[in-house]
């Protein structure tokens, strides 16, 4: 047992008043749950503190919530790590590391109904709405079940083991910075029909998604719901998927995205290290196969970042030729000969290697030597102790 | 361990020699100051910076194994001064280091030109950012020790970048779990103040500026404008990309979140410097976006 200080944000609709803090003193063993805290102190303090839970056990998703910051499952969080973590932040700012409070919020990203019931309606649902989120198969449904392969189906387990708990969405820096980006949750979802072989309609879903300036392009890379993830469905890593496939049906979105894509991979197979000033241009005016072709909206944002690259230039941060796309050096020659092996060698394969399925040989070795040694300590244990039936 | 001269194998990156040079120069600098050589990998190429492995992963996982077995030719670990060169680089290692039978799929390749990336079973083998370095293997106390002109004063808030941040599991922080607070131990240590504000482990928004500018200006704007309301002097950050959206683009930003920003942003190895004892003119200053008078001003109050 030991003793904790949890800080609470807490919101009451009914009083009229804007969100508060209040801390209460909780007492449990660490190995227990952040919200095994908040339900102790709903029992012993405040029968009023709203929470939402089911299962306790991180299957049915209920309890998102940020911990000290870090969206996830009050459940699927010991509150003895919780409390190390707040130290060690308390710690940094030169602060005391004592009674340091655990904080817990409501999750971001969406409305707050009460205290840390958060309205998964307006933003979780209605976006996951927003992808079709159901088969779409080809022509009349068989008699009985669709028969596929198995292996094509691996590539969609790590999407469906979502649980549909937002704290992907609670953690989203873009959805903070733009509330319509359709969002980690419900695009990992869109990547579980666009990877079943079973679905009819996938070279549309990406077009939908491409086209859509707050789809796939939209996401920051911020690897924020990859961490906030309690399933490693890796949300983001299916936002990417979704790219390359959208890449691979030569989608020619408005956004930018497959053209800021395909400069990068040119600049790189051509220079070896990356010509930025191409970079922008190329990703606006993509020119490097044929002659410059300006789309009206490259045109206006090469116009829009004119004032930063003058900036760069008075300041001397950029010289002349730094700005002028394609002045950039190349490797040496013989290092450019490697590069170009590379892109040889990747281009036939393309292969892509899923940790989530394949697992690190390493952590798999050590499990199965861990099983092995559990067997045989069971086996020297009860050498004879086996109790006939009856 | 602490008194042997560290040796790394230095990949710059490609930001650092193009529109951030003043960060390649300040960790020259700083290299020579607290006596770490760095072999330059000059052949190196680009990490990808996660866009060559969203068009194809196994072109950005060789890319990097080639990077890797370059500096696994010197004999020595490896440095970047970059975060995204951090990520991309640590999420194609993961990968590699993995599973053999990929490895050697990727080796394949390298062996037609003299490389091989090996997995390093103890770790022995690292590729670490300067700020790691920095923390574990050249030590707080130790740079405590070289300063010769505390950051006194200073308000610094700490900007780190995603990628050396997230994801936990894929970063080491099983092994170092305070690499997410090192900036702020670096800061102290400098004798500067830490400023605690709401973006210090946020996004920049710079993977998004050519796709949604909007988006990404307001990222960076939006966590500028909140290290001022902290009372912040300036921002530091170990990422060069980083430094773009919040520097570079700080004017634009300004437009995007409506007010007035003009906040100095240095580079990690500029603000060990200025506590080292360096000029902000030998550190590039002049050429930031955002005026960095106000530290120079705050630092000249406190001699040298």
């Amino acid at each position: 047992m030991a003793e904790y200080t949890i800080k609470v944000r807490r919101f009451l609709p009914e009083s009229g008043e804007g969100p508060f803090w209040e801390e209460f003193g909780v007492e449990l063993d660490p190995s227990l749950s952040v919200l095994d805290g908040l339900l102790q102190a709903k029992d012993r303090d405040d029968g009023s503190l709203a929470v939402r839970c089911s299962c306790r056990a991180a299957i049915c998703g209920s309890c998102g919530m940020k911990i000290n910051g870090q969206s996830g499952l009050g459940c699927k969080t010991q509150i003895g790590e919780a409390q190390e973590l707040a130290d060690k932040k308390a710690s940094a700012l030169g602060e005391a590391v004592e009674n340091v409070p655990i904080v817990i919020e409501p999750m971001g990203n969406m409305p707050v109904i009460k205290d840390l019931v958060t309205d998964m309606e307006s933003t979780h649902w209605t976006k996951i709405r927003r992808v079709t989120p159901w088969l779409l198969p080809h022509g009349e449904a068989p008699e009985r079940e669709y028969i596929v392969e198995p292996e094509s189906m691996i590539d969609i387990t790590q999407s469906m083991a979502c649980i549909q708990c937002g704290a992907c969405v609670s953690s989203c820096l873009s959805m903070e910075a733009d509330p319509d980006f359709i969002g980690p949750a419900a695009l990992a979802k869109a990547y579980r029909f666009v990877g079943d072989p079973r679905d009819a309609e996938t070279v549309e879903r990406l077009h939908d998604l491409a086209n859509d300036p707050h789809g796939i392009y939209d996401c920051t890379h911020c690897f924020s719901c990859v961490d906030a993830c309690p399933k490693d469905v890796a949300p983001m890593d299916q936002i990417m998927r979704l790219r390359r496939r959208a890449g691979e049906e030569g989608i020619e979105d408005p956004n930018s995205g497959h053209d800021h894509e395909i400069a990068f991979v040119k600049i790189i197979e051509k220079k070896g290290t990356l010509d930025e000033a191409m970079l922008v241009q190329e990703s606006y005016a993509p020119g490097l196969k044929g002659k410059l072709k300006p789309s009206k909206r490259g045109l206006i944002e090469t116009i829009k970042s004119l004032p930063t690259i003058i900036r760069a230039l008075r300041r001397r941060k950029v010289g002349p030729m730094k700005a002028i796309p394609g002045t950039h050096h190349k490797l040496p020659g013989d290092a450019m000969n490697d590069v170009r092996a590379i892109y040889k060698h990747a281009e036939e394969h393309n292969e892509e290697f899923n940790l989530y399925i394949k697992g690190d040989e390493g952590e798999l070795a050590e499990i199965e030597a861990e099983e092995a040694r559990e067997d045989a300590a069971e086996a020297t244990a009860t050498p004879s102790e086996e109790t006939p039936n009856g | 361990m602490a008194d042997e001269k560290i040796k790394v194998a230095y990949w710059p990156g490609c930001v650092s020699r193009g529109f951030t040079p003043e960060l390649h120069g300040s960790m020259g600098w700083v290299a020579e100051r607290l006596g770490i050589e760095l072999v330059e990998l000059d052949r190196a190429n680009c990490c990808g910076a996660g866009v060559i492995a969203e068009h194809n992963q196994e072109l950005a996982d060789t890319l990097n194994a080639r990077t890797f077995a370059l500096a696994q030719q010197t004999g020595l670990s490896m440095m970047n001064i970059c975060s995204t060169c951090q990520g991309a680089q640590s999420e194609c290692q993961q990968r590699l280091d993995a599973d053999s039978s990929y490895r050697a799929h990727i080796n394949e390749v390298l062996s037609g030109q003299g490389l091989s990336y090996e997995k390093s079973e103890d770790g022995a083998w690292n590729n670490k950012n300067f700020l790691w370095l920095l923390v574990e293997d050249y030590g707080l106390d130790k740079l405590a020790a070289q300063v010769t002109r505390p950051l006194s004063g200073l308000r610094v808030g700490p900007f780190y970048g995603c990628y050396i941040v997230r994801p936990k599991e894929r970063l080491g922080y099983g092994e170092y779990p305070d690499r997410d607070v090192y900036l702020e131990q670096v800061i102290k240590a400098l004798g500067g103040e830490v400023v605690e504000y709401d973006g210090a482990r946020k996004c920049c928004g710079f993977p998004v500026v050519t796709m949604n500018r909007e988006t990404s200006l307001r990222q960076a704007g939006t966590h500028v404008g909140d290290a001022i309301d902290a009372g912040a002097d300036c921002l530091v950050t170990p990422c060069p990309l980083c430094h773009l959206n919040l520097d570079m683009q700080q004017p634009e930003a300004a437009k995007v979140v409506n007010r007035d920003l003009g906040l100095a942003v240095l580079h990690l190895p500029q603000l060990v410097a200025l506590a080292l004892g360096a000029s902000p003119k030998e550190l590039g200053m002049s050429k930031h976006i955002a005026s960095t008078g106000w530290v120079e001003e705050r630092l000249a109050s406190v001699p040298a």
